[in-house]
């Protein structure tokens, strides 16, 4: 029997829909992390059996170079075609407005309308789509979302002229990450492309765990499920912070997580140990770790209920090995911490 | 020549992933490549079935057992029709008693070493080092589990993915199970926080697997070659039965850090005798579990834990210790103060004090 069996029980568009405004149509994004994986398949065939179980699906936009089982999938469905304005098709938003289907298809989002048109880009478009309640499914590449078009041109020396802000694709109702094996011709374009799909996999596993975090924090559970690794640094004056910091930076790109530091507000500080503290946060900074003061009352529970808040699974502490009074108290607050750190991993650090 | 493994990995019944598989297999003969079927399990879905028109199918073997009626894919058969490519639906499945070999992942593993590609399939819930972050996340303790090693060992393993919602939509619709299982489903795993839960380690662990096969990887071992190690991490093995959990994380944390792992029982006696029989039999229980994740495991002799432990792993350049913590009322054997003593004899080396998760709740 779970133990929390009387948390109310979703329905099953809860999760994704929470946030969704009424009346609202709802946004579900096919990425690709290349050409030809079949995103546009995977879309026109999701098009496709909708229309086949009664619901109206209207086509708005097509790619020019479909592959055979796109253009298979896409072969029934009723279209709306893009209007070409000077020499770039823009989807007819009017029309479709006006058409009122249940689920418009929009194959590629990312383009950028001729000045004059009703909107700057495409991704806007769908925009006005969503608010008058259609809901809609378009598919992405990875080299398409503006945030990871640096990330893209180190892995393969380019990147498209047009982007999608990143926000667009992560804020969608549902994202579907269409997953082939890389198929290459060189061992060298068989890296690019193994790169690209890791960072596509991961994008996707992000937007979902927000979405997970978001619908357990609704509901009052705390994240402590650990599906991603989250590494939380205590970071002291004397600790040796920047091991800790090195290791939980390594650590997190390792796991793909995430790196938290705090320290916890200490009264009576000396000129050397705050300057210690300073140069500690610098490094927590350079480190891309997520930095937080904590409250010194109660040291330990401060600790312990951000990690639990935050969902850290593995919490790196320093500990002192000179036999002084110091160490000692010290000892006996790293007990304590061990004791207290239900379900998370504490890791000791040697200074 | 060794075949090639490629493996569709879903999160949950009903994602497509023998739909896919089967896509896969269809396509391959279209191109003239012998493709049979080892094995595939339809579930009563009548578009899964009839992906398997026109493929040839090699029957399954009969068993008998107890009354009971098995049916499993009868490798020696395949191997004896030499295709070039077998589906094997089920990698995690586990064979008949008296079978020559008790998981399906061992049969793969003989079509593979003749020289036979194979497609086969699994949800990432049977990955065993996620086991316990399964069982939290589901309350479900799976028991038919793969190793991290076999998985490493693909050539190739692809996410199958479909969201949460749609695959609810499916399974109220019918597609997936018949309607009572359906409605038992929609009460169990089949809630969407589980699911939501789950489809993101499926992505992780694509993801990991992809990141690991750029490095050459030893294919006898399925250890990466990369020379450049520069951690290692030793774990410390008792009878109380958390330690499979700790074995679990310690081994999951070396694979993600590509770091060498080590575990090692600290025995007052050469021969475990001064254990009770239950205890003996939990720590045997743990060292064969360790060596079945491809653990290098030893028993050493010393009435002081703590010191043998941390000798072990100086002589060993061992750089993190990884020990299970102390329960407050527990296992007689897991002494109080032995993580105080171990992290204050540890030097620089790091000591990871891991917590037992079966106290947390799981996710719904």
């Amino acid at each position: 029997m779970p133990v929390d069996d009387h948390l109310p029980r979703p329905e099953g568009d809860a999760l994704l829909h929470g946030a969704r405004q009424a009346g609202r149509g709802a946004l579900k994004v096919f990425l690709g992390y290349a050409s030809g994986v079949g995103k546009s398949f995977r879309m026109f065939d999701e098009g496709r059996r909708r229309h086949d179980r009664g619901q109206d699906v209207v086509v708005a936009a097509m790619q020019p170079d479909m592959d055979p089982e796109a253009t298979e999938a896409a072969r029934d469905l009723p279209v709306i075609p893009t209007r070409t304005v000077e020499g770039v098709p823009v989807l007819d938003v009017e029309s479709v407005l006006a058409r009122r289907p249940q689920i418009c298809l929009v194959d590629g989002l990312a383009y950028d309308n001729p000045s004059g048109s009703r909107n700057r880009r495409r991704c806007e478009d769908v925009e006005e789509l969503l608010a008058a309640g259609i809901t809609v499914l378009t598919s992405i590449n990875l080299a398409y979302i503006e945030e990871q078009q640096p990330f893209v041109r180190t892995v393969t020396g380019d990147a498209p002229d047009q982007a999608v802000p990143q926000g667009f694709v992560t804020r969608a109702d549902e994202v579907v990450v269409v997953d082939a094996p890389p198929a290459a011709d060189t061992p060298s374009r068989a890296q690019q492309l193994s790169l690209l799909r890791q960072r596509a996999l991961l994008l996707t596993a992000d937007v979902v765990d927000h979405q997970l975090e978001a619908y357990l924090r609704l509901h009052g559970v705390l994240p402590t499920w650990g599906t991603q690794e989250r590494i939380l640094v205590c970071m002291t004056p004397r600790a040796n912070a920047a091991a800790m910091l090195a290791s939980g930076r390594r650590n997190a790109e390792r796991f793909h997580g995430e790196l938290f530091a705090v320290y916890v507000r200490q009264a009576n500080l000396t000129l050397p140990d705050r300057l210690a503290l300073a140069r500690n946060v610098r490094l927590a900074r350079a480190a891309h770790a997520r930095i937080s003061i904590l409250d010194a009352q109660d040291p330990i529970g401060s600790i312990l209920e951000y990690a639990r808040f935050h969902g850290v699974t593995q919490l790196f502490v320093g500990h002192n090995l000179r036999p002084t009074w110091r160490a000692r108290l010290t000892g006996g607050l790293l007990d304590r911490l061990i004791e207290q750190a239900e379900g998370m991993d504490v890791r000791v650090f040697p200074h | 020549m060794r075949g090639r493994l490629k493996l569709f990995l879903g999160y949950a019944a009903g994602v497509g992933k023998t739909y896919q598989m089967l896509s896969e297999a269809q396509d391959l003969k279209k191109h003239g490549i012998d493709v049979v079927i080892g094995y595939f399990e339809p579930h009563g879905r009548a578009e899964t079935i009839a992906l398997t028109e026109g493929l040839d199918v090699v029957p399954r073997r009969v068993v008998e057992h107890q009354g009971s009626r098995f049916e499993e894919m009868d490798t020696d058969a395949i191997v004896q029709r030499r295709p070039q490519v077998a589906v094997a639906d089920e990698f995690a499945h586990p064979n008949a008693p008296f079978s020559a070999r008790p998981r399906r992942w061992e049969d793969v593993r003989v079509l593979l070493d003749a020289g036979i590609d194979v497609l086969t399939t699994m949800n990432v819930q049977h990955l065993e080092s996620l086991n316990d972050q399964i069982w939290q996340t589901t309350n479900v303790r799976v028991r038919d589990t793969v190793p991290d090693w076999v998985l490493a060992q693909a050539d190739e393993i692809v996410m199958v993915d479909l969201t949460p919602r749609a695959l609810l939509n499916r399974l109220k619709r019918g597609v997936v199970y018949p309607p009572d299982r359906a409605r038992a489903a929609l009460q169990n795993v089949f809630r969407e926080p589980t699911l939501v839960a789950l489809r993101e380690l499926a992505m992780r662990q694509t993801a990991h697997a992809a990141e690991s096969r750029e490095m050459p990887v030893d294919s006898g071992t399925g250890a990466s070659a990369a020379p450049a190690r520069d951690e290692r991490l030793l774990i410390l093995i008792t009878p109380d039965p958390a330690s499979a959990a700790l074995i679990r994380r310690g081994r999951r944390v070396a694979d993600y850090l590509q770091a060498d792992c080590l575990a090692v029982f600290v025995s007052d006696t050469p021969d475990l005798r001064h254990l009770t029989p239950e205890e003996r039999k939990n720590t045997e229980r743990h060292l064969n579990f360790a060596r079945g994740l491809h653990i290098d495991t030893r028993t050493l002799v010393g009435s002081d834990v703590a010191r043998a432990l941390v000798e072990f792993a100086r002589t060993n350049k061992v750089t993190q210790m990884f020990v299970m913590r102390e329960k407050k009322s527990g296992f007689h054997l897991v002494r109080r103060g032995l993580v105080q003593r171990i992290v204050s004899l540890a030097g620089d080396m790091e000591v990871t004090i891991v917590s037992d998760r079966s106290g947390q709740r799981p996710v719904r």
